[in-house]
């Protein structure tokens, strides 16, 4: 498994009121999923960090979702709008197609109900950019048969007994789960740790990280 | 932090208009002529886009910050946010606070002489609503030479205020502040208002409210009104740790009536206290037109009262222990703001202090009100006033703050 052709991805460097600051890889691997120009809706934005390099970066009409007050408050400061709201019921005001992009990031297997959130996403804008953890990851699969324990996946730092739920699933489950909704995989990059795989080769077995942008057939 | 600095002593100022043509009221009734007290601080800059308009509350007044008086040890209701480096940066903003119409800190209201008689208007006084009161401001925003204010910023009856700026002026405003408010005054609240009415009523010494030249006044009725407004402004919880259970003056119960607890005596305190600095018929006007308030009574429906004014920006704030005007009712508010697709900033602010907490949680509210108002100076490329630059204004609350 190792020596793999993986493209290296240096954080690229957003310039934002004089200090640069760093984008998480897998946030880049979204932004170059949006278009320049575009209008964004980021829920659970967190920090604004993503939502912020799209606005100064790719000039987009930035909106932002988020539920904690310490993250409104980081947001707020970064010059950027932002409602606090639980995802359940904050899509419900935006009117169709009111965004070309809707984010969803690294938040998928914390949600109650990722069907309809993922069908809001698509009523509301036109393409759907999700990323979420990838169980399928060889390592993974390595300590659930080996040790018989629930695998800890790289991006997600809570344990299954800090969050009050995250449920595990693998690139190929969602795959599976985009067929069966009749969402269109538009564009997808794989992630292994934070570098970029080259290739979509034995994608479940290699990323730890995967980012999707869908569409409706 | 830098919110330390003081507007220092400012002058109360004063526009009289409808002197010939009589002001139109929304009742059909006309008044003139009209006064409206105000005050500003803060430089306009060269091309007159850097007005913040502040509306306030029930009891508040056109005195938003610094003080009269040299010796004065009460600043303005709103200090704590306007002032060099403060939320409302005096450094950057030209702000202006006036007097409602109706109320009883220098503009018209009933206790002004109605001019047939040269005697105060007491019940006589047409009835004004939210709506008359913006129609006034806009009359002195005009005679200031401002066309766009840069935003509107109010808390509580202050938030209608903003909010009815934005839905039938929104060419004359780039963004507004609505902060604990709702879009329509509630059944309950309604009702609230009409217990603190009926309190004034049952006061012999209103008399019909023409009480101006007697000995007597309804302060009596006044004080409970005000006593009940001050249940509503506070929570259970901040009420628990203010008094909890806790005698005044005496360690046992006496078994007698007379106020007891401490939260008796803070309230008839504050009852008191009230009748000193305001007028009994302004109470029953101003909260009149409060219960009239309602966005959605043209149009049918709050998003469709925002139709025409999408291309605003709002920063919305409540506070999640304000049962007076809960989160649910700002809530509404954002619901219809996402609806008509305009941009909205929503916050519902971690508090324990009740409808109070727009005035008490200074922190929070700065560095939520500095970092969308610095996104207005960016978007809307407003110019600082002259004389701005960074460093001298951090130069010159140094020395506000010495003198202080």
């Amino acid at each position: 498994m190792s020596g793999e052709a993986e493209q290296s991805a240096p954080p690229r460097p957003v310039v934002s009121s004089g200090s640069p600051v760093l984008l998480r890889s897998d946030l880049l691997a979204i932004a170059d999923m949006v278009p320049a120009g575009s209008r964004v809706l980021d829920l659970g934005c967190g920090d604004g960090a993503l939502l912020e390099y799209l606005v100064r970066s790719k000039q987009v009409t930035g909106r932002g979702v988020e539920r904690s007050e310490e993250g409104m408050l980081a947001c707020v400061r970064r010059g950027l709008s932002v409602r606090q709201g639980n995802l359940e019921e904050g899509l419900a005001d935006y009117p169709d197609a009111s965004f070309d992009s809707v984010i969803l990031s690294q938040t998928l297997p914390f949600l109650n109900d990722p069907a309809m959130i993922l069908s809001e996403m698509l009523r509301v804008g036109s393409r759907a950019i999700v990323s979420f953890p990838n169980w399928g990851f060889w390592r993974c699969r390595i300590e659930m048969l080996v040790a018989g324990r629930m695998p800890q996946v790289f991006d997600l730092a809570e344990r299954w007994y800090e969050a009050p739920r995250w449920q595990a699933f693998t690139v190929a489950d969602f795959c599976d789960f985009c067929h069966h909704l009749g969402f269109g995989v538009l564009e997808e990059i794989y992630l292994s740790r934070s570098r970029r795989l080259k290739s979509p080769r034995y994608k479940n077995l290699r990323a730890t990280t995967a980012v999707f942008a869908l569409q409706r057939f | 932090m830098s919110t330390n600095g003081s507007v220092g002593l400012v002058q109360p100022q004063q526009l009289t208009f409808a002197e010939e043509e009589p002001f139109q009221l929304d009742s059909g009734a006309t008044l003139g002529p009209v006064t409206v007290a105000y005050e500003t601080y803060g430089q306009l800059n060269a091309d007159r886009t850097n007005a913040i308009l502040i509306t306030h509350a029930l009891s508040g007044s056109a005195h938003a910050a610094g003080y009269h008086q040299p010796d004065e040890s009460k600043t303005g209701w709103w200090d704590d946010c306007i002032g060099p480096g403060k939320a409302f940066d005096t450094n950057k903003f030209f702000i202006i606070c006036s007097n409602v119409l109706g109320g009883c800190y220098g503009s018209t209201g009933p206790a002004s002489p109605e001019p047939a008689t040269g005697k105060p208007y007491g019940m006589r006084f047409p009835v004004v609503t939210i709506g008359d009161m913006v129609r006034a401001q806009v009359r002195l925003i005009d005679h200031l030479g401002i066309d766009t204010l840069l935003c509107v910023a109010g808390g509580s009856m202050g938030g209608m205020q903003a909010l009815e700026w934005a839905v039938h002026y929104p060419h004359r405003l780039k963004a507004a502040i609505p902060i604990a408010t709702t879009a329509h005054h509630s059944p309950m609240l309604i009702a609230l208002s009409e217990v603190g009415r009926q309190a004034i009523y049952a006061d012999p010494a209103w008399n019909n409210g023409d009480y101006y030249d007697a000995d007597l006044k309804p302060d009596a009725g006044l004080a409970v009104a005000r006593m009940v407004g001050h249940i509503t402004y506070l929570s259970e919880e901040s009420m628990q740790q203010k008094f909890g259970r806790r005698l005044q003056d005496q360690v046992r119960y006496g078994y007698e009536f007379r106020s007891e607890f401490q939260v008796e005596s803070y309230l008839k305190y504050k009852g008191h206290n009230f009748t000193r600095r305001f007028d009994a018929n302004s109470y029953l006007y101003v909260t009149k037109a409060m219960d009239y308030f309602d966005l959605s009574a043209e149009t049918g429906s709050v998003a469709a009262a925002f139709a025409n004014s999408a291309e605003l920006h709002y920063l919305v704030l409540s506070f999640t222990s304000d049962w007076l005007y809960p989160s649910y009712h700002s809530k509404e508010l954002v619901s219809a703001l996402t609806a008509a697709g305009a941009d909205v900033t929503y916050l519902d602010v971690q508090s324990s202090w009740g409808h109070d907490a727009f005035l008490l949680e200074v922190e929070t509210m700065t560095k939520l009100l500095s970092g969308f108002l610095e996104r207005l100076v960016q978007s809307e490329r407003v110019a600082l006033p002259p004389g701005f630059s960074p460093a001298a204004s951090s130069k010159e609350q140094t020395k506000t703050e010495a003198a202080a």
